[in-house]
């Protein structure tokens, strides 16, 4: 091995899960952290307590795990080959999430703040789209109903494609 | 053949199970596996055009070509984050 070369490592640092108790955020920003990262940059969703005038109690996830790892793995590949330098971590919370607390979490460094914050921008963003999780909102008045935006048959997700 | 297509969400709620066996003839495609699940589940049939399908864990087409034993998924949007 040449002694200037670094190993190339990234994708073993990549980190994806589902998990049912709270993110630790700082745990993911210490995860995707490196000497070699100028650029740290976190993403967290919480549940807001307003939409227009409805009010949520609280939020409750659904996830298909296996697929969601594999989706947010195809992502992170197709964020590594969009940009340069970067490590990722992706965590969606399942079950019930209160107002205020993190559903999700994206963390990406890079070795500038260009690159972290489009590869950041851009995972959450199609991690919307894409990775098969559902929320149900809880309202004040005691009602409940699942989310999901209407979608076309040409807006969904094709198979294998970036979106 | 017999395949497993599983449910989700508003979809689960919508068929009252998480997920269900279905016989096939060979050659079926995902779109065999729609009609017939809007035969057995009428309950699903306004939502199945706004549903994507997955086979094995993956975003499939319609001319996708079912084989024994995979494990279909029915795909509400989405609704993450």
């Amino acid at each position: 091995m040449k002694p200037t070369s670094l190993p190339d490592n990234r994708q073993a640092v990549d980190f994806f899960a589902i998990v049912q108790n709270k993110i630790d955020t700082q745990q993911l920003l210490e995860r995707t952290g490196s000497e070699n990262a100028g650029a740290n940059v976190l993403f967290v969703g919480t549940t807001r307590r307003l939409t227009g005038n409805l009010v949520t109690t609280y939020l409750e996830y659904e996830c298909y795990e296996a697929m969601a790892i594999k989706e947010m793995r195809m992502l992170a590949e197709i964020a590594h080959s969009r940009w340069s330098d970067l490590r990722i971590a992706m965590v969606h919370r399942t079950g019930v999430v209160g107002v205020g607390e993190a559903s999700v979490a994206v963390s990406v460094s890079s070795a500038h703040r260009k690159e972290a914050f489009a590869a950041a921008a851009w995972l959450i963003e199609t991690l919307k789209q894409r990775v098969p999780i559902w929320k149900k909102e809880y309202w004040l008045d005691g009602s409940s109903e699942w989310i999901h935006p209407e979608m076309t048959e040409q807006e969904q997700p094709p198979r294998g494609q970036e979106t | 053949m017999i395949i497993r297509v599983l449910f989700f969400a508003v979809a689960k709620d919508l068929c009252g199970i998480s997920q269900v066996e279905l016989a096939l003839s060979e050659g079926a495609t995902l779109a065999d596996v729609k009609h017939q699940l809007s035969q057995q589940f009428p309950g699903i049939r306004e939502l199945l055009p706004r549903c994507a399908f997955a086979v094995d864990q993956e975003y499939a087409n319609d001319d996708y070509l079912i084989q024994a034993g995979c494990e279909v998924a029915c795909i509400p949007p989405v609704s993450g984050g």
